[in-house]
């Protein structure tokens, strides 16, 4: 009887199992579907225009693609041609860490100077703090870029200016030595988001520090190396980490000063500009895509590099 | 106990100003006032050329212009052979499609990763941060060629459409930040009153996320208004070119003929960025302090 019964138990279990199952998929379903259903767009978005084009670019780096005859494949060719046989892709990397190591610290130290001047609690705080960031908001269009054209030219602004205390200044744009330096200023022109994460960071360091610090008799120099400085290097970092990114994909204020080219000899070729040089106006897609994917490597090597060494000066409070 | 220290417990710390001499603060004034001077000196600069009668925009660089004439900005407007008001009805038309698309298609991410359970959620999160690192030059050649073989070139297809599967995971970030700020006992309230997660992200979390979807508006107007390289690419009828590829044609066709036209131009096409900033200024300050955006 016993066995019997099991039986039963079992065929009856069996019969279960299948509206068992659908509920468990309802369960499933209600439990993840719901989040993927929100997802939705993303992961389309995430497959069709992230994964699927880098993975695509990947492969075209290994070829010679003119958007008209179908990709050939041309092996590792397009990275031997640009580390051994390129003098363009040697001038717009000199031309790129050059632009990344003049503007990045100057930016930077501008922000951060402003911004301990700002907490000092003077009056007027949020004036100042938005006439300092409106360039940072401006400086992105184009407008900005014929404006900064105009102002270094031979006959603009800053040579009248000169002019009038007597100095005859070259023509800064056209000149192969001074032309990055014009994009450099318009670079540091624009240090007011980083000086507003500084304000921000420095709100966050407790006065009773300063305090107990004064207490003790030490200046206010020494407040700033022993304090202020060591608990904003976490912010400091942050900024220089993010500045600098932004400073190896910089294109639209070497685009317009140079009319494109990249001119006088190369001295404005940035990086960027240079892949879109060859990608969209010799249609070499294959090569342009082996540019962008060591545009990926530089970054990623500077960013580790960054967070490796960041442990032995970022001081993080625990 | 001293009464330095008295004072310090039972008062609220004194500014740091108070402790400096006037001297020290008319000193930081000055300073400061002198900085802002030569920050802002271009741009008026500019916005005062554009209102200069013609013959003078170069012979002075003084900010205030002897007499205001605006025939700049008739010649810039119709300095091409498609009107600046093409180019920015043409510039307005992808900026406002570009914060609908950011709005809706990132909030919907960014409500699943902050409230909703699932598999997989911190493995797509990773991704999400992880597309956030690559640079766009990557992806750009096949993207390109996907919208060729679309018939995407020359239209606002390839500008628009992406922003509407939450392609700028910066907003997804930045509004998961903030939904993780809201209490979470009220989406379990509502779910004990029997609302499903559409519910509760239509009633509950939009609602009350309007700062962050307000400023993720504003940001997603002002980065698409200035954008250059999108249009440059894709934009290659006159008829399709935004305000910025307008500017960059004139600044290339009439080289250093018509400054006056091309200042009034810019002028122009600084204006909407500016009234965001006159009107929105503390939003976009709190969002660039709370997440170190890049501008």
């Amino acid at each position: 009887m016993a066995a019997v019964q099991d039986s039963a138990i079992a065929v009856g279990a069996g019969a279960k199992t299948r509206p068992a199952a659908q509920g468990r998929l309802a369960a499933i379903w209600t439990k993840h579907g719901a989040g993927y259903m929100f997802l939705l767009p993303w992961l389309v978005g995430f497959f069709g225009l992230t994964l699927g084009p880098a993975v695509a670019s990947l492969y075209l780096s290994f070829t010679s693609f003119d958007l008209i005859r179908s990709p050939e494949w041309v092996g590792a060719a397009n990275y031997v041609r640009i580390a051994t046989a390129d003098p363009k892709f040697a001038a717009s990397l000199k031309v790129t860490f050059l632009y990344v190591v003049l503007s990045v610290p100057f930016k930077l130290a501008f922000a951060l100077l402003v911004a301990i001047l700002l907490d000092r609690g003077v009056k007027g705080l949020t004036i100042y703090r938005a006439i300092f960031y409106l360039p940072s908001l401006l400086g992105g269009s184009v407008a900005i870029a014929v404006l900064w054209r105009q102002l270094f030219a031979g006959d603009g602004l800053i040579n009248s200016l000169l002019a009038q205390i007597g100095i005859e200044g070259p023509s800064w744009i056209s000149h192969p030595d001074y032309s990055i330096w014009t994009l450099v200023v318009l670079s540091v022109w624009q240090f007011g988001s980083p000086m507003i994460i500084f304000l921000a960071g420095l709100r966050q360091i407790p006065t009773d520090m300063y305090e107990a610090a004064s207490l003790d008799g030490a200046s206010k120099f020494r407040q700033f190396y022993k304090i202020t400085l060591p608990l904003l290097t976490p912010v400091i970092f942050f900024n220089a980490v993010v500045q600098t990114i932004e400073a190896f994909k910089a294109f639209t204020p070497a685009f317009i000063i140079s009319g494109g080219t990249g001119g006088p000899i190369n001295s404005t070729l940035f990086y960027t500009l240079y892949l879109y040089q060859e990608a969209f106006g010799n249609f070499r897609m294959g090569y342009a895509s082996a540019l962008a994917w060591i545009l990926v490597l530089i970054i990623g090597l500077f960013t580790a590099f960054s967070f490796l060494t960041s442990r032995y000066w970022v001081h993080y409070d625990d | 106990m001293t009464d330095a220290t008295m004072s310090s417990i039972t008062a609220p710390p004194p500014p740091m100003a108070s402790r400096r001499s006037p001297f020290g603060s008319v000193f930081i004034h000055a300073a400061l006032i002198a900085a802002s001077f030569a920050m802002l000196y271009p741009l008026l600069w500019m916005v005062s050329a554009s209102v200069r009668p013609e013959d003078e925009i170069f012979s002075s660089t003084t900010l205030w212009p002897s007499s205001v004439d605006l025939s700049s900005y008739v010649r810039g407007w119709f300095g091409l052979d498609v009107s600046f008001g093409r180019f920015s009805w043409n510039s307005l038309v992808i900026a406002g499609l570009t914060v609908i698309g950011n709005v809706t298609a990132c909030s919907l991410a960014a409500y699943a990763f902050a409230r909703l359970r699932f598999a997989g959620r911190n493995f797509w999160f990773a991704m999400m941060l992880g597309t956030m690192m690559i640079p766009y030059h990557v992806t750009l050649i096949p993207q390109y060629v996907l919208f060729l073989d679309l018939g995407w070139v020359n239209t606002i297809l390839p500008l628009v459409v992406p922003k509407f599967l939450a392609s700028d995971a910066f907003f997804i970030f930045l509004m998961v930040q903030f939904f993780r700020g809201i209490p979470r006992e009220l989406d379990e309230a509502a779910m004990m009153d029997g609302c499903g997660p559409w519910r509760i992200y239509w009633k509950i979390m939009l609602p009350l996320s309007l700062p962050v979807l307000a400023t993720a508006a504003i940001f997603s107007f002002i980065w698409t208004w200035d954008d250059f390289f999108g249009p440059l690419i894709y934009l290659n009828d006159m008829n399709t070119y935004t305000i910025q590829l307008g500017l960059r044609t004139f600044v290339d066709s009439s080289s250093t003929s018509d400054w006056g036209g091309l200042f009034a131009m810019s002028t122009l096409s600084l204006v909407p960025v500016f009234f965001f900033f006159l009107f929105f200024q503390r939003l976009l300050i709190e969002g660039i302090a709370t997440t170190g955006m890049k501008r």
